[in-house]
């Protein structure tokens, strides 16, 4: 078990330099919903960024000090992986998380999400609820190291977001984790 | 007593050979029901509905109708398992002086055991007239007759109407031809899959899909009565359950909340929402009224307390929890008390459904594979009704005699709806445009 998570977690450094090459977008944060959504149609979140009036948005050089191209590249993992239907931080995940704090206390301003994940092999309201028993493990971890809660969010995608597309036990592996977005 | 016997014209002479699928078997009987299951293949033949004048209509003209008709009843019929109709492609047309006047000795020949006629006609271009007629061939007499007046574009749902009628009549269970299913549309790589509510009739025509797919929909609930839709959107980015207004397009927040909300359910009468709510990764069911107003907190155990079925009576909720350390089925009263485990046979159980009679609880159990099985509300006779790779999330149909599920391929992660009626037999998918999620099955339309 040991030896096939440190592959995982290799396997999973290498996936996680091609998701910063490819710019993974961190979902905004939203107020809630209106009341009514207009024409019902669900596709409001489409053009939505919060951040865009904000003074000095987007002067930031893509991929630069405190942008999450940087966070990728300057911390030892941007997710950590859990056992089938567990949600511990072990010792390993714990060096992740160290690692997110540090850079973290570097760029103060800068928020995160943490995206729970599970695999596909559970029924969908259960994932829904597993995936955010991972992300609030993950936040916890952060908050316990000195990061303020309200710098940290969390959102479960359940089983919806799968990364590894296999259906074989590496894959589901790849898929329990906990990923943080940075957002500024 | 079995509904069947009493009606001794039926059972005197087709009937007396194919005993009863269900009524006569409760669940403690369940290898009678499966054997029995197997045996219906009572002939029915079914001419397309005569006219009286061949009009034109909003829809087809009537005597096009009255052939479709036909058809769309041999098609119910025949995707049952039950039966085996032997519809207007197969057997001779009718005179519209036939319908009331049936020649029994005729359809002997053709050893059709029961003969369904009708008539479709039109007084005026937007609206119908259908009369369903059922006869025993055998002894040669009525079973039954029922007229509908529907819009001439709703011609599907008198059809329907007759194969309730027809179903009815010969099983002595309740109707469940006529009604809806919502579901989750499917398409893209498994990735970036573009999920959108959609609803159809039960047979899969009809088909409308309600959102743009812009964002996630997942899980949805039709109300009671059909005007509403109950599901989980990631609109706003965060999972959030919304109560969508099938006739207007719009929708709301079920409740205001910065927590993730998800798993919506309906209460039988359409009162009251049944929801989960995750606060700091600790899940809980809470009901609220279906107008608005103050969550009401039902479960408090640590961990994963999820999902959630009323009974009939809305007086009990069978919800799932991880409380023991592993998803399991417990049962509650509909204001939390009493709560108590009702599965014990190994392996993890998830997803609960209520059965609209009251006699079963559908539930994925998942060991290795996910199978869809059903189990006594107290607990106990369990029984797995398929054996895929992945099925889950079972919704019954209208009259709790078929379940629908949803089954996941291996590998691609491919999903389409089937069905399976409750003995396990006649396991089929159902046409849908692409792949489809997460079905739910409505009530007999009002």
């Amino acid at each position: 078990m040991t030896t096939n998570r440190t592959k995982f977690l290799l396997l999973a450094a290498a996936g996680t330099l091609a998701l910063g090459a490819c710019g993974k977008k961190a979902p905004p944060e939203l107020p809630p919903a209106p009341l009514n959504q207009g024409n019902g149609y669900d596709d409001g979140s489409q053009s939505y960024d919060p951040n865009a009036n904000q003074p000095g948005y987007g002067s930031n050089v893509p991929g630069g000090p405190g942008s999450q191209e940087d966070f990728v590249r300057s911390v030892s993992g941007d997710r950590v992986f859990f056992d089938t239907d567990e949600y511990n931080i072990d010792s390993q995940d714990a060096a992740t998380l160290q690692s997110q704090v540090q850079w973290l206390q570097r760029y103060p301003n800068t928020t995160v999400v943490v995206e729970g994940h599970a695999d596909e092999r559970g029924t969908r309201d259960y994932n829904l609820a597993l995936g955010e028993r991972r992300a609030t493990a993950a936040a916890n971890y952060l908050a316990s190291l000195g990061v303020a809660r309200n710098r940290i969010r969390t959102i479960s995608y359940g089983k919806e977001r799968p990364e590894a597309l296999g259906s074989d036990p590496q894959a589901w592996a790849q898929n329990r984790r906990a990923v943080t977005v940075t957002v500024r | 007593m079995n509904h069947f016997i009493r009606s001794t014209a039926i059972a005197a002479s087709f009937l007396a050979s194919t005993a009863f699928a269900f009524s006569a078997a409760s669940a403690q009987q369940s290898e009678d029901i499966v054997a029995d299951a197997q045996q219906l293949d009572t002939i029915i033949a079914i001419p397309g509905f005569a006219t009286d004048a061949d009009r034109p209509t909003d829809a087809y003209s009537t005597a096009d109708l009255g052939r479709r008709i036909g058809e769309v009843i041999t098609a119910d019929l025949r995707n049952n398992g039950l039966f085996t109709p032997r519809g207007p492609d197969q057997v001779r047309a009718i005179q519209y002086g036939e319908v009331t006047a049936p020649q029994f000795p005729g359809w002997k020949t053709i050893n059709a055991e029961v003969l369904v006629q009708g008539f479709v006609r039109a007084a005026s271009p937007n609206e119908i007239t259908v009369g369903c007629y059922l006869y025993d061939v055998g002894l040669g007499s009525e079973l039954s007759r029922q007229g509908y007046v529907v819009p001439a574009r709703d011609w599907r749902r008198a059809a329907h109407k007759c194969s309730d009628i027809i179903y009815s009549r010969l099983t002595g269970e309740q109707p469940f031809f006529d009604s809806r299913i919502a579901y989750i549309a499917e398409s893209g790589p498994k990735n970036n899959r573009r999920k959108q509510l959609a609803i159809m009739d039960s047979d899969g025509a009809n088909h409308r899909i309600l959102t743009s797919g812009g964002a996630t929909a997942l899980t949805p609930r039709f109300s009671p009565n059909y005007q509403s839709i109950l599901y989980l959107s990631y609109v706003d980015g965060n999972p959030r359950i919304y109560i969508y207004d099938i006739g207007t397009g719009r929708q709301r927040l079920v409740t205001q909340s910065s927590n993730a909300t998800f798993a919506p359910r309906w209460s039988p009468d359409g009162q009251t929402i049944l929801y989960s709510m995750a606060v700091g990764g600790n899940t809980d069911v809470y009901k609220i009224s279906a107008n608005g107003g103050t969550p009401v907190r039902l479960t408090n155990a640590p961990g994963i307390d999820v999902g959630g079925s009323f009974s009939p009576d809305g007086k009990q909720i069978v919800f799932e929890s991880d409380r023991s350390g592993s998803q399991q089925i417990y049962t509650m009263n509909a204001d939390g008390s009493n709560q108590k485990r009702i599965s014990f046979g190994g392996g993890r159980y998830a997803t609960p459904e209520w059965s609209p009679r009251g006699d079963l609880i559908a539930f994925t159990k998942i060991a290795g594979n996910l199978r869809i099985g059903v189990m006594r509300p107290g607990g106990g006779s369990e029984r797995l009704l398929t054996d895929s790779w992945q099925d889950e999330a079972p919704t019954w149909a209208p009259n709790g005699r078929v379940i629908q599920f949803f089954r996941t391929a291996q590998g691609s992660g491919d999903a389409s709806i089937w069905q399976v009626d409750v003995a396990g037999a006649n396991e089929r998918r159902l046409p849908t445009p692409g792949y489809g999620s997460d079905p739910a099955w409505g009530p007999i339309r009002p």
